[in-house]
């Protein structure tokens, strides 16, 4: 379903260039739980912006459900990226002032859907946050903040969620059950989960694990053998 | 993104900001009121000074000494200095011109108005009977003075209101004994009030004056005669016939002066009321305009103040803007948002500043300010320019921090905390 091909992403800083992304393949297929690792600087986040098309990669190939995606124009980018992903981030990402519905209505105003009262209150109820519809993020435990999220990435029946860190923010027990609630979604509702962390407590929660280093993958222990390989001859 | 969605956020923006939005409110309500009241206060003194000329009667010709010819004759035995005299006036009324309806005189003087214990200082008028008519002058009470007062040389008054209501506070005017000193109380004379004039009201002289036949006061003082025995006048005035051409009369009346006063060029000055009227809306006008001026720049501040807070609302709201292209919004969504923002702002403030700005203008009009009378005319235009202004600049404060916050990268503006 989403299938990288040698793509290559460079910063510049100043007069020093940074190959955050130095020639990755990556293929995810539907319902896979996929945990990226590595240190901070090693590409990872890089990776997860462009695949989530908030980035494009300047060489390369992106293919999503067959179509190349790394050509799109910005509009088009974010039309998509509205539909196919829905995001949850290390800081929670909610708007102040608003009602945990309204933050998960916030996608569906941009897809100009009708019926998102409803489908948000869905949403909410699937993360377990029935009883707190109307609260606002200040009235939310953190974990509770997260779960909106969740149900924020949750309600425009995404392609992929995408989570960043996702419990960077949390204490271990609140991670575990925000860990554990990403995990039945995928086990119960077969959704594809894509999971940026570096750590192994809480990649321990997926079933693939892609590790990275300095722009390359360094290991893939769901990819097929001539994948792996490939990235090995690369690394090394 | 529905325009209501849009709206909607807008409002929420507006009112999560409670403080810093009434702020921005506040300037362009004072741009746009500023604007309406000022333009109104210019357009109502236009109208002031235009009904006030107009109140001097219809189809009038002032001819008055020219200010050359009162400093030539200056310094002489006679106090009065002027080139004109009642032959003059007799002389143009004489030409049997059917352009020509009436035709009358007068000399003004300073004058201390006595009566009992009141006094009051007054401009005296010394002029003949149809004056009145003339100057479209009506009695309140009485009569103004009449061609056998003319004859005779009485010495009776007509007053202005505002000296009767000084000099009589208490009682009928009319058949009282009212004292005129003249020449810093060198001369005095005792008059018989005969009549007392409707208020014409504003700054109008006729209020202030006192009238009285120059005849009588011809035989009087001696110096307002010539040493050819002509009556000295310091002003003619001539009705020109309903319809006439009163550029082709003026032209007929300067020719006669100049031959009676034996000169080329002429030593007195003729205006048409429609000279005073142009002149003075010209003057009116350029208060109008510098008004307005000064309230556009106020509208201006305003505008800028609005670009001012947006530009400030993008910067903080990075991570929003970030969190809104996470979940699917377009650069276009966001320029809808803030550009709706800054819209809904300034229509707001234009229509609150309409309606502070009308009733301001509707509150001072009639007030007098010092010793004017302000009068204001509330212009239609004004409203709608003062509005489509605060529109326009609310839309085009609004474009430029939209556009900025089209090129916050969504990466960036998530991990800004």
């Amino acid at each position: 379903m989403i299938r990288l091909d040698a793509v290559r992403k460079t910063f510049k800083t100043g007069e020093t260039e940074i190959n955050a992304l130095d020639g990755v393949s990556l293929q995810i297929e539907r319902g896979e739980f996929v945990a990226i690792m590595g240190q901070s600087g090693s590409g990872k986040s890089t990776m997860m912006n462009i695949i989530g098309l908030l980035d494009r990669p300047d060489e390369g190939a992106y293919l999503l459900s067959g179509q190349n995606v790394a050509g799109l124009s910005e509009h088009a980018r974010a039309r998509l990226r509205g539909t196919a992903f829905g995001f949850v981030f290390q800081s929670y990402s909610l708007l102040p002032r608003m009602s945990a519905l309204e933050q998960v209505e916030l996608p569906l105003i941009y897809q100009g859907v009708r019926d998102r009262r409803r489908r948000a209150a869905e949403a909410l109820v699937r993360v377990g946050l029935a009883d707190r519809i109307g609260h606002r993020p200040t009235q939310l435990s953190g974990g509770e903040q997260q779960r909106v999220a969740i149900a924020r990435s949750l309600v425009v029946d995404p392609l992929v969620v995408l989570a960043d860190e996702p419990t960077g923010a949390l204490d271990t027990a609140t991670g575990h059950e925000v860990m554990t609630l990403l995990s039945d979604l995928v086990d119960q509702h077969g959704m594809t989960i894509i999971l940026v962390t570096h750590e192994p407590e809480v990649a321990a929660f997926a079933h693939r694990m892609v590790r990275m280093r300095d722009g390359q993958i360094i290991e893939d222990t769901g990819a097929s053998k001539a994948a792996d390989a490939l990235n090995g001859e690369a690394s090394t | 993104m529905s325009t209501l969605d849009a709206l909607q956020i807008a409002v929420r923006a507006i009112i999560a900001n409670r403080l810093r939005s009434l702020l921005t409110l506040l300037g362009l309500v004072i741009g746009v009121s500023s604007v309406i009241a000022l333009i109104a206060v210019g357009q109502g003194t236009q109208k002031g000074v235009s009904d006030q000329i107009r109140g001097l009667g219809t189809d009038l010709i002032f001819i008055e000494p020219s200010a050359e010819a009162t400093t030539q004759q200056g310094g002489g035995a006679s106090p009065i200095t002027t080139t004109l005299t009642r032959a003059d006036a007799d002389a143009i009324a004489a030409n049997g011109n059917p352009a020509i309806s009436a035709v009358t005189s007068h000399i003004t003087g300073e004058a201390q108005a006595i009566a009992g214990v009141n006094n009051v200082g007054a401009e005296s008028v010394f002029t003949s009977s149809n004056y009145a008519e003339v100057r479209d002058l009506e009695v309140a009470t009485g009569s103004f003075i009449a061609p056998g007062h003319d004859r005779a040389g009485s010495l009776v008054a007509v007053l202005g209101i505002r000296v009767a209501e000084t000099l009589f506070p208490n009682v009928d005017p009319i058949g009282q004994e009212v004292r005129l000193s003249f020449l810093a109380g060198r001369v005095v004379f005792a008059f018989t009030v005969i009549g007392v004039l409707h208020e014409v009201g504003g700054a109008a002289d006729a209020d202030d004056q006192v009238f009285v036949p120059i005849t009588g006061m011809a035989n009087r003082f001696r110096f307002l005669y010539t040493p050819t025995g002509d009556l000295r006048v310091t002003q003619i005035d001539v009705q020109a016939s309903p319809g006439a051409d009163t550029e082709q009369l003026k032209q007929q009346i300067s020719e006669l002066l100049l031959f009676r006063h034996n000169r080329t060029d002429p030593d007195f000055t003729i205006e048409s009321q429609d000279d005073l009227l142009e002149a003075a809306s010209e003057v009116a006008n350029t208060l109008s305009i510098l008004l307005g001026v000064i309230g556009g720049i106020s509208l201006l501040v305003g505008g800028i103040g609005v670009m001012n807070i947006m530009l400030v609302s993008v910067t903080e709201r990075t991570r929003e803007i970030g969190i809104r292209r996470a979940v699917g919004a377009t650069a276009g969504d966001i320029v809808n948002q803030f550009v709706t923002e800054a819209l809904a702002l300034s229509v707001l403030g234009g229509m609150i500043g309409i309606v502070i700005g009308v009733v301001a203008s509707l509150l001072v009009d009639g007030q007098t300010l010092g010793d004017q009378e302000v009068t204001t005319v509330i212009q239609a235009w004004s409203i709608a320019a003062a509005f489509g202004v605060s529109a326009g600049v609310g839309l085009i404060s609004g474009i430029y921090p939209a556009w900025r916050a089209t090129v916050v990268d969504p990466i960036a503006a998530l991990r800004n905390e």
